[in-house]
This record gives C-alpha cells, structure tokens and sequence, in this order.
C-alpha cells in the first residue's frame, strides 16, 4: 500500500515543480506567440512572414533585467510591424527563455538560426551569455544584436553592440570624476569577468592621469555583507568608490553604506550598472545623491525619448520606468529594421554591409553604426541620483562619441586588450 | 578600528544565526534537510513588503510603524506555509533525507517562481522605518541601529526559544521527539502533532528572519539563494540538534569571517571559513556541541 500512495505523491510533486517551474517563461512565450499568431493571420500566409529571435533570460536570477528588454524589443517589432512591416513582410518575434544559464543560451541561439531560421537575434545581458552565444552565431553566420554596455575588447563580424563599450562610458567617467571630485579612487566590484576588466582598464588610466588606487576589493556574486568593506573604505577615505558590483550586492552595499553614516558628501559612489530599473529595487532614498554614467536617462530630453517613454508607459503600466539598456534593445530592433531596408534584404551579409555607417535618431539621440567595430557612436552621459528614482544630468560629451573596444586611441590601453 | 570590527562580527554573527535559528529546528532537531528555507525567508521579507505598501496606502501619517506589525505577521504566514508544507508534503518523508532534499528543492523553485509571477521579476523596494535610521557614535566608531537592532531581536528570539523548549510542555515535548522518537511515542506523545508544531516554528522563525533582513539587503524572488549555504554551515558547524551549538557556530563564523575578511578579501574569506570548517568537522564530526541520546543510531 505505502509505496504506490508515494509515487503517486512523487508524480504530483515533479507535475508541480515542471508546470509551475516553466510557468512564467512559458506564459510570456505564449503571450508573445500569440501576438504573432495574430500578426501573420492578419498578414497572410507563412511567406508574409519575416522571423527573429528574442533571447534573454525570462526566469532565474537575471529575469530581474533582462524581461524588460524583451518588452522593449517586443514594443518596438509592434511598431514596426504597424507602420507596414519590413519590405512587405511582417515581422514575427520567437521568444525564447535563456534561464539565466549560460549553455541554455548557446543551446537556444542554436535552435533559433537553425531550426527557426531567424533573420536575426535580439538578446543576452551578462557577458557570459553573449559569449556563450558568440561561437553559435559566428558558425551559423547569423546576427546577434546585444543591447547592454560591456567591458569591451571584442568585435566580433556577428555580433552588433548597441550599449556602450569601456571608452563610452567607463574612461569619460573617470576623467570626470578626476576633474571634479578628486584624485583617490576605491574600486569595488563583484568577482567576475566585467569588474576584473573594468578596474584593469580604470587602473592603467588613473596611472596615465595622475590618480591614484587606494583600496580594491571583489566580492562573490550576491554577497549581501558589507560592514568589513565599508570600514575599509571609511579608513582610507577615498574621494570617489567606483562601483562595478552587480545585481543585489549593490542594494546590500547602499543600504548599508547610508548605515554607516557615510552620504555622497563624504565620499561620491560612481555605479555603472545602477540604471532607473535598479534603483526602483534599491530604493531611491539610499541612493539619492550618488552617480551614475549612461548613454540614456529616462529625462534625456529629446522628442523622440518623449514618446518612447509615454508609448512604454502606456502599453506595460504607467509605474514601469525606462533605462539605458532597455532603450539599446529597443534601439537595436530599429536598426535592424532600417539596416534591411537601406539593403533591400533579410541577408545577414547584405544587411551587415548595410549597417555600415548607418544614422537613427534614437531616444538617447542621433546613433551611427560603425562599420569597423559594429558598435555605436553614443552620447555619454553622467547623472546624478535624485529622490523620484529619475536623473539630473550633469554633464553630457556633448557629441556621440566614437566606439573604440579596444582602446587603440589611448596611449595608457596598450597592452590592455591581451 | 578593532571596535569597529568586534562590532561587524558581532553584527555578522546575529544575521547568520538569525537565517539558522529556523533551520536549527526542522533539520537541527528534526532532520529535515530543508532546501526552501530561504524561500521561507523570502515569504517573510514579501510580506514585510506588503505590509509596508498596505500602510503607505491606507495609514501614511503612522507609515514608520508598520516593521512592528511585519514581524509577527511574517512569523505567522512562514509558519502557516511551513505547516501546510509539513501536512502534505514532508510528513511522508522523514528517515528519507535524499527525498526531502529534493523534495524540499521542487518547493524551493516553486515558491521562487510563484513570487516571480505576484510580485514580478526586478527586486522590490522596503523602504526602512525612520526610527531605526542612523546609529550611535562610540570611541569613533559608528553602531548603525539596524545592526544593534537585529542583534536584539536574535538574541530575544533565542532567550524566547530556549525557554520555549525548556520550559513549556510543548516544547518538551519537542525535546522528547528529538531525543528518542519511539519512546517518545510510547509514552502518549501525539509525535506527528508535534512534528508539524516544530515545522512550523522553525519556518515562521525564517520569515522572521527575512523579515529583518529586509532592513540590510535586497528584496527579491531569489534572495533564499543567497542565505541557504551560509544557514546550513551554521547549523552542521554548530552540531545538529543543539541550538547552543547553532548560536556559538554563528558567532564564531560571524567574527572570524569579518577579521579574515577584513586583512584579505570577501572572496578570500569565504575561502578560508569554508576551510576551516571543514577541517574542524574531520577532527570534530558531530560539530561543536553533541546531541546527548539514548537512542540507537
């Protein structure tokens, strides 16, 4: 008697874990499935239809970002798609679930070029998942569009890179915060490949402009103790803590901080991956005061920022809030669009020829692709955390600013990008 | 620099022996290799969320007062869940440490999804209550309340436990289960009562502990993840069964951590305490402390 009534238990509770367990990700697929359902039977026949890939993590501990840029994505293909399609056809987006691990990534990238036979892939956030899908892409000549900013030193020919690389974002804020805050730097960030990247570069270019380390520290990925590192900092009072840490570290890392008693009078946090979506989950009144760098702030003042952020607004809830990353993605899909069009076609060849050169007024401003890097020109933009959540830019390059991954054009990056 | 440091360890020890405390319950006195005792937590730092957002909706002029409300109500919905989890799940599967531990791992991915889809993916925002803002200046150094604070509530927890267990008939009763089941049962003890009884103490003590953990850290679908490894540690180190074993291991782990960490690097020092538990627990196998019985193992 006993044993059966345990398996039976047993069925129930694996049924359980795997339909609820996929529940998020598959109700989200379907979703989107069923917008295109809607969209190629109002288009027409299979052939009306042109098919990309959406690739981020849907579930797992990197959801926390990455859904929002498939909304965006989803957004601006819905836009598209209004104005008439591309070259006749309308677009259907396959979304897939990268679940946060990184050979799932490979493994969906894969499934999308080959069996979906996408035009193109919008997708990944963290590093590791857009190395992960690096060789998948480069093997099946397909097209990654890869929206977040990263530590740069890589350009491959399959790979488009709309959020900044280190010389749009990293180098402009440590010369500013030379110039305006001071000349000791402490660096802190979690112990991964970005942040080791990260202070590598901030380091050989303090050497070059007369500032100087005082304390270096990593920590594992979702630590959630800060009082030793904090009373490192509060013995070598450093002007400014350039912070790298990822994810939840930095909510234990500000909370604690504010504890202390130290505010952004004593010493200038400068964040490069605290955006509008992360401080609504910090909590604006510990960050108040603190800085950020970016390409885009939810308040860049442009027109065309304007109705992107009312029409998001409007179609995912008046509470949600856009940021730098997720304007990339959504800036990806319009490049991708424009790029098939100025071609005349869906050929990865064709439209990477395309792309060269190619200009979009973005949200963030005018953007070009350069046709070396495959990387954009982007207007760097340092701001300064207020308590709505939202930013006071206070200072902007002005210009967009021209990609250089591998810091060629520096006289300190020799060396850096081996 | 020393009393600042003495003052971390301590402050590090009550947060580890606060995510162990419950757990030194259902798999210190009753074996149950718990894996969704971090989502525990999470439901406990949820429901602070929610009572904060029901308190900024509906009562904004007394909104600095709703982490008095938070704690008991985190207590009893951890408790509710872990009793419910006790009734229809775990009771089948005692003497099975393997199952439980898969079992209790299903429930963990479960409970993280389903606040995934309540609450959403991005973290959440507990904005702390005012009155436990800053902290008091001594010899230099500063004691921010939230600290002093946890440490507080871990040690009223632990005074109140421990006289729970030693004092009251039902927590005795708990004792005796511990000590010798079968004879336990024999002299008229209701033993599945009481199992689910300790359950769910043991998991309204983690909602608890995510409760007050929402003051230091992040609120999100995945924070258990972050506190699982460290919560077990405590427990094995401090010796299964004895809860003065969970409190010294805590401790210790607490100021060893902070003064290791604090002459190298985090990573380092999550290295080395991870070694040096192991090697204690070669020389010394049972932990800290030993659970006494009389029963045959």
């Amino acid at each position: 008697m006993k044993p059966t009534f345990m398996w039976k238990l047993w069925l129930l509770l694996c049924v359980s874990v795997f339909a609820l367990g996929g529940c998020a990700a598959s109700s989200a697929v379907d979703q989107a499935k069923n917008e295109n359902q809607n969209d190629s039977s109002s288009a027409g026949k299979e052939g009306d239809v042109v098919k990309v890939g959406i690739l981020h993590s849907l579930s797992g501990t990197m959801a926390i970002s990455e859904v929002s840029l498939r909304d965006a994505e989803l957004m601006a293909i819905e836009e598209i798609n209004a104005s008439g399609g591309l070259l006749g056809k309308k677009i259907e987006p396959i979304v897939e679930d990268g679940a946060s691990d990184w050979p799932t990534f490979a493994e969906k990238a894969k499934k999308l070029l080959q069996k979906d036979q996408v035009a193109a892939i919008f997708g990944g956030w963290t590093s590791a998942s857009r190395k992960a899908m690096l060789p998948v892409v480069e093997q099946n000549n397909g097209l990654l569009w890869y929206p977040v900013q990263y530590e740069g030193m890589e350009s491959s020919p399959n790979i488009f890179y709309t959020g900044a690389t280190t010389n749009q974002q990293i180098v402009p804020a440590v010369s500013w915060l030379l110039k305006n805050r001071g000349k000791t730097f402490f660096l802190l960030g979690s112990d991964y490949v970005f942040p080791r990247t990260a202070n590598k570069i901030i380091k050989a270019q303090l050497k070059a402009e007369g500032g100087q380390v005082v304390g270096e520290e990593y920590t594992p990925l979702g630590h959630t103790d800060y009082s030793t590192i904090i009373s490192k900092i509060k013995q070598v009072k450093p002007a400014v803590v350039f912070n790298t840490l990822n994810g939840d570290s930095n909510v234990a890392f500000f909370k604690q901080l504010k504890d202390a008693g130290i505010t952004p009078k004593d010493v200038t946090v400068m964040s490069v991956s605290i955006a509008e979506e992360e401080i609504r989950g910090i909590g604006p009144d510990v960050l108040a005061g603190h800085l950020a760098v970016w390409n885009y702030f939810q308040t860049t003042d442009t027109p065309e920022n304007k109705a992107f952020v009312q029409k998001y607004k409007e179609k995912y809830g008046q509470d949600r809030v856009t940021d730098d990353p997720i304007e990339a993605a959504y800036t990806a899909v319009h490049l991708w669009a424009e790029a098939v069009k100025k071609a005349g076609s869906f050929d990865v060849d064709q439209v990477k020829k395309a792309a060269a050169g190619l200009e979009y007024k973005a949200p963030e401003g005018t953007v070009k692709i350069d046709g070396e890097t495959q990387h954009l020109w982007k207007t760097v933009r340092i701001g300064e955390i207020q308590a709505d959540g939202q930013f006071k830019e206070l200072w902007n390059s002005g210009q967009p600013v021209k990609p250089d991954p591998y810091l060629k054009s520096y006289p300190w990056g020799k060396g850096l990008s081996e | 620099m020393l009393i600042d440091q003495l003052f971390n360890g301590l402050s590090v020890g009550s947060i580890l022996l606060l995510i162990a405390i419950g757990l030194a319950i259902t798999f210190g006195l009753m074996g149950v290799i718990n894996m969704a005792h971090g989502e525990l937590m999470m439901v406990g730092a949820y429901t602070t969320y929610v009572i904060q957002q029901i308190f900024a909706h509906h009562a904004p002029q007394s909104a600095g007062m709703y982490f008095v409300i938070a704690i008991p109500s985190s207590f009893l919905i951890a408790a509710l869940l872990g009793w419910g989890l006790e009734k229809s799940l775990i009771r089948h599967l005692y003497h099975r440490p393997l199952d439980s531990l898969l079992a209790t791992w299903g429930i963990s991915l479960i409970l993280q999804q389903t606040a995934r889809l309540i609450f959403g993916a991005p973290n959440v925002a507990v904005v702390p209550p005012s009155w436990l803002d800053g902290g008091i200046h001594l010899f230099g150094a500063v004691f921010p309340y939230k600290r002093l604070f946890i440490l507080c509530l871990v040690l009223v927890i632990v005074f109140f436990l421990y006289m729970y267990l030693t004092k009251t008939r039902a927590g005795r009763r708990i004792q005796a289960v511990t000590m010798n089941r079968p004879m336990a049962a024999c002299l008229g003890i209701a033993t599945p009562k009481v199992d689910a009884y300790s359950f769910a103490i043991g998991s309204g003590l983690a909602g608890v502990a995510g409760c007050a953990l929402t003051l230091l850290g992040p609120i999100g679908p995945t924070i258990g993840t972050y506190y699982i490894v460290d919560a077990f540690m405590v427990v094995i180190l401090g010796g299964v069964g004895k809860l003065a074993g969970t409190m010294v291991g805590a401790f210790g782990i607490g100021l060893i951590s902070t003064f290791v960490e604090y002459s190298t690097s985090a990573t380092i020092a999550k290295v080395i305490v991870f070694v040096l538990i192991i090697a204690f627990l070669q020389w010394k196998p049972s932990g800290l402390l030993r659970l006494r019985t009389r029963s045959l193992d």
